[in-house]
C-alpha cells in the first residue's frame, strides 16, 4: 500500500515527467493553451523546479480567434508569473483569408494550429514540446504515449509507437525530429478541477456562468465574441446563462447553459452532468475517427 | 482514495474491450454522447450496444475489430481510482502487452469458457509474473455460452491453477463473469449461485497493488540538480523507493560517498518525511558532487553499483539482438553504452522452458549477460522494479528495442567489499526484515509459518537484535504487545 493519494500519485508522476524533459532534451518548450489543463500543467512545472526559474519557455499558437479574455488572461498572469513567453501565428494563413467562418474546420485547423505550430517548431528549433492533453479526452488520444515521437514532418504514426516501459521514457530524436510530451496524460478532466480547486489557480472567467451573448448554430451555443463574429440570415443573438467546458477559437467553441460560477459548481454540475467535455469542440466532429487524423498530420 | 493500475490480458476475442466497456458503462464512467456514438456504431454492426466500442480508438482498429495497442481508461468507485491498461491479444503485439503492465499493480486474465486455456493466455501469466505481478483475477468470460455450467469454469480453473504453479504467484482468484451479460462484473450474477467469489470489481476495489517494492529501502535516482542561486544546491527526483528525511543518512551511488540529508523541499515547502512515489527535492549538509543519474540510497541496505548484469531481455523491435553491437542502455535516470554479451537461453513461450538460442526476434524473451560502460546503480527486479528495470535503445534508429528486468548483478571492482543486501538477497531469495508479533505464541506460529515458506526467520529477544538480523537478510520476529494483526500473504509478497 502507497498511502499516497491519487491526485498525490498523478502530480508526483507530472513532476517526474516535466524534469526528465528538461534533462534530456537540448531544447524542450511548453504548450499554453490558457486553458485549465495548461494552468494545472505549468503549476505542476513550478513545483517540479521550484525554487529555480522555469527551465523552458512557454509557447502560445494564436489563431487570432481566441476568446478575448483568454488573451487578457494569458497576457496579465504569465507577466505576474514572470515566464518567458512565445506567442506565434500562422501569419501566411490569415494573410490567404483562412478563417473559421469560409474555410472547412479541417483546413482551418490544419492551417492556423497544425501548420503554426511545426511552423514554430522549426524555426527556433525545438526538439521537445510539452502538451497538457489528457487520454481520457477522447480515444485516439488514449492510445498516445506520454512521449510521444514526430519524425521531420510532425508525423504520428499510432500503429508504430516506441514501447513505454516503467517510467523510462526514450527521450531520443535526430536533428528534426521531435518529441511530443503529455505529462497530464494519465489526469482525467475530474482531477485537473479538484487539482484547480485543492491549488487554487486561476482560470480564465469563460469557464464560469455568466449572462453572455450567443447564437444557437447547428445545435451548438456560439458566442459572439467581437465584430468579426459572422450572423447567418435569421441568427439573431441572445442573451444566455452559459459558460465554456473547453476553451479554443470562439467560432468554433460551443458553450453550455449553467449556472456554475465557481469551481466548486463546476465540479458538482460535472458529477451530475452525462456530456463528454469535447461535446462542445466542432472540430472534432467533422468525421469519424477525425482526432486521429488530424493527430498524424502533427496537431497536437 | 488510492490509485491502483491495472492490466487487462488475454487471447484475441476474449472479450477484454467487452469487459472494461462493461466496467465503465456500470462505473457510470462513460458520457451520454460517448454512449450515443457507440449505440449508432453498434446499430451498424447489427446489435443494441457494443461495449467492446467503448475503447476500441484507432481506425484500423475498428476496421478489423481488434486491438491493436495499448489504451489507457480511467473510471472510479468510492474507494478506488483506476487507470486500466487494456493490452492487446494477438502475439505480434506482445511488446505491447508488457508495455501495458510494466506498471500494473495488478491484472485480470481473460479466458473464453468455451476453449479454455489458450497458448497466448499461458504466455500472459507468463509475462506478467515477469513483469512483477504477484496476483491474478482470472475472469472466465462468456460462461453464458456454457450455459453458465459450475463444471465447466472449475475444470478451467484447475487447468489454469496446474499451469500456473511453478510461477509462484502469491494470490490468483477466479470469477465466472458474461462481459457482455454483465454476470459478476459489477453485480452479482444469479445464473451462478454456485460461485463464492463474487464481482470482479469488488476484487479490485480491496485487491493489494502488490508491485513487490512495499517495504524496500531508499532509492531516489536523482532527475536533475537545482541551482537557482549559489546558496541552494537542490538534487531533484522521484522516490521510487522507500522514504526520506532530514538528519538521514544516505549513500550517493556510484560513488559511494556518505552524506547527511539537510532538508527535503517540495513547492509548499520544508517536509519532514517523503516516501516513494513522490517528486522532492533533496539537499545534502555535505557538499558532495551529485549529478543527474546517481542515485541516494539507504546505507543500511544500498544497491549494487555494477557494470555486469545478467538480466531476462523482452525484445521489443523488428530488428533482432545482436551480440557485441553497441547499445544503449537506459536505467533509472541513467543512459550509458551497453552491449549484450551473452545469450543463456530463449524462454520457450510453448514449453516455458528455456531453449538454447543464437539471437531474439520481436515478442522473444531472453536470458542475457549486459555489460555497461559505465556503472548502474541496481538492484534485482524482483527485489526494486524501478531500480532493476531498464529499457535497450539502439542508438541508430533511436527506437526502443528491448526492456530488461535485472536477475544478478556483479559488483565492478575487483575489490570484493562488504556484502551487500543485493547479494544477500540472491543467496536467501528474500529480504530481511523485522516484524512484530502480539505475544510469544503469536511470534512462534509466525516463525513457523515463514519457515515453512522458505524464509529464513527467527524470534528474538530485542529489537535492537532483530535490526541485526535485519541487516544479514533474516527476518526476526519480535514481541510487542502493541503490534497489530498481520496480514502474512503480503508479508511473504513483500519479502521476496
Amino acid at each position: 500500500m502507497r498511502g499516497l493519494s491519487h491526485i498525490a500519485e498523478l502530480e508526483a508522476e507530472s513532476i517526474h515527467i516535466i524534469r526528465e524533459v528538461a534533462a534530456e532534451f537540448q531544447k524542450p518548450v511548453m504548450l499554453y493553451s490558457i486553458g485549465k489543463d495548461s494552468q494545472v500543467m505549468l503549476h505542476l512545472a513550478r513545483k517540479a523546479f521550484h525554487p529555480a526559474p522555469l527551465p523552458f519557455p512557454l509557447l502560445h499558437v494564436d489563431t487570432t480567434w481566441k476568446f478575448r479574455e483568454m488573451i487578457s488572461f494569458r497576457d496579465s498572469y504569465v507577466k505576474q508569473m514572470g515566464h518567458q513567453l512565445i506567442v506565434h501565428t500562422n501569419h501566411k494563413a490569415v494573410a490567404d483569408g483562412i478563417n473559421p467562418f469560409d474555410t472547412t474546420s479541417q483546413k482551418y485547423t490544419w492551417a492556423m494550429k497544425t501548420q503554426a505550430l511545426l511552423e514554430v517548431l522549426a524555426e527556433r528549433g525545438f526538439d521537445a514540446a510539452m502538451g497538457g492533453a489528457r487520454r481520457d479526452e477522447e480515444r485516439s488520444r488514449a492510445k498516445e504515449r506520454v512521449f510521444s515521437f514526430r519524425d521531420k514532418n510532425g508525423v504520428w504514426d499510432p500503429k508504430n509507437q516506441r514501447p513505454e516501459l516503467w517510467s523510462l521514457y526514450n527521450a531520443r530524436v535526430d536533428r528534426g525530429e521531435n518529441m511530443r510530451v503529455f505529462p497530464l496524460s494519465n489526469w482525467t478532466e475530474l482531477d485537473v478541477w479538484n487539482y484547480v480547486l485543492t491549488e487554487k489557480l486561476p482560470v480564465v472567467p469563460l469557464y464560469f456562468a455568466a449572462e453572455r451573448p450567443v447564437v444557437v448554430r447547428d445545435g451548438n451555443l456560439i458566442m459572439v465574441d467581437d465584430e468579426r463574429m459572422r450572423l447567418k440570415a435569421g441568427e439573431k443573438p441572445v442573451t444566455k446563462r452559459v459558460r465554456f467546458r473547453t476553451l479554443g477559437c470562439y467560432p468554433l467553441s460551443g458553450a453550455i447553459e449553467s449556472s456554475a460560477k465557481n469551481v466548486r459548481e463546476i465540479i458538482e454540475e460535472m458529477q451530475a452532468s452525462r456530456a463528454s467535455e469535447r461535446q462542445g469542440r466542432m472540430i472534432d466532429h467533422d468525421e469519424d475517427a477525425s482526432m486521429e487524423l488530424k493527430k498524424r498530420e502533427g496537431y497536437f | 482514495m488510492e490509485l491502483l493500475r491495472l492490466a487487462v490480458v488475454g487471447s484475441v476475442d476474449d472479450g477484454k474491450s467487452t469487459l472494461i466497456g462493461r466496467l465503465l458503462f456500470e462505473t457510470g464512467s462513460l458520457f451520454e454522447d460517448q454512449i450515443a456514438a457507440v449505440k449508432k456504431a453498434s446499430k451498424q454492426n447489427g446489435c443494441d450496444l457494443d461495449f467492446s466500442l467503448f475503447t476500441d480508438g484507432l481506425k484500423a482498429e475498428r476496421e478489423q475489430a481488434i486491438t491493436i495497442d495499448v489504451a489507457y481508461r480511467y473510471f472510479g468507485t468510492d474507494k478506488r481510482r483506476f487507470i486500466i491498461v487494456d493490452t492487446p491479444g494477438h502475439v505480434q503485439y506482445t511488446r505491447n502487452m508488457a508495455t501495458g503492465a510494466s506498471r500494473a499493480d495488478a491484472a485480470v486474465v481473460l479466458i473464453d469458457a468455451r476453449y479454455g486455456l489458450q497458448q497466448q493466455t499461458r504466455r500472459h501469466a507468463y509475462l506478467l509474473r515477469l513483469l512483477g505481478i504477484d496476483r491474478l483475477a482470472v475472469a472466465i468470460n462468456k460462461m453464458d455460452l456454457v450455459g453458465f455450467e459450475r463444471a465447466r469454469f472449475e475444470s478451467i480453473k484447475r487447468d489454469f491453477e496446474a499451469f500456473v504453479a511453478p510461477l509462484k504467484f502469491a494470490r490468483v482468484d477466479f470469477f465466472p463473469i458474461s462481459a457482455s451479460g454483465g454476470d459478476n462484473v459489477c453485480a452479482t450474477s444469479a445464473n451462478t449461485p454456485w460461485s463464492e467469489t463474487g464481482t470482479i470489481l469488488q476484487y479490485l476495489e480491496r485487491v493489494a497493488p502488490g508491485s513487490g517494492s512495499e517495504g524496500a529501502p531508499l532509492r531516489f535516482p536523482v532527475q536533475t540538480v537545482l541551482r537557482p542561486h549559489l546558496d541552494y544546491r537542490g538534487f531533484a527526483g522521484q522516490l521510487v523507493a522507500g522514504s526520506v528525511k532530514p538528519g538521514d543518512e544516505v549513500l550517493v551511488l556510484p560513488a559511494g560517498r556518505k552524506a547527511k540529508v539537510k532538508a527535503v523541499d517540495t513547492y509548499e515547502g520544508e517536509v519532514g518525511r517523503a516516501v516513494a512515489p513522490q517528486s522532492v527535492t533533496v539537499r545534502l549538509t555535505e557538499e558532495v558532487d551529485v549529478s543527474r543519474g546517481d542515485v541516494l540510497v539507504s546505507v543500511s541496505e544500498p544497491a549494487t553499483v555494477a557494470r555486469e548484469l545478467e538480466a531476462n531481455l523482452v525484445w521489443l523491435s523488428d530488428a533482432p539482438l545482436e551480440l557485441a553491437k553497441p547499445y544503449l542502455v537506459k536505467q533509472g535516470t541513467r543512459t550509458t553504452p551497453a552491449k549484450v554479451t551473452a545469450l543463456h537461453g530463449r524462454v520457450d513461450l510453448e514449453s516455458l522452458s528455456e531453449v538454447p538460442a543464437n539471437s531474439l526476434s520481436a515478442n522473444d524473451i531472453g536470458r542475457v549477460s549486459v555489460e555497461c560502460s559505465r556503472p548502474l546503480v541496481v538492484d534485482v527486479y524482483t527485489r526494486v522494479r524501478s531500480t532493476g528495470a531498464f529499457i535497450v535503445i539502439d542508438p541508430l534508429s533511436n527506437a526502443t528495442v528491448a526492456a530488461g528486468m535485472v536477475t544478478r548483478a556483479a559488483k565492478t571492482s575487483g575489490d570484493v567489499g562488504a556484502v551487500t543486501a543485493d547479494e544477500r538477497f540472491t543467496r536467501l531469495g528474500h529480504r530481511g526484515a523485522v516484524v512484530r508479533a502480539r505475544d510469544a505464541a503469536a511470534a512462534t506460529r509466525l516463525e513457523r509459518r515463514l519457515f515453512e515458506a522458505g524464509i529464513v526467520a527467527a524470534v528474538v529477544a530485542t529489537v535492537e537484535i532483530a535490526s541485526a538480523f535485519e541487516k544479514a537478510g533474516v527476518v526476526a520476529v519480535v514481541v510487542d504487545s502493541a503490534a497489530k494483526e498481520l496480514d502474512v500473504e503480503s508479508l511473504l509478497t513483500s519479502l521476496r
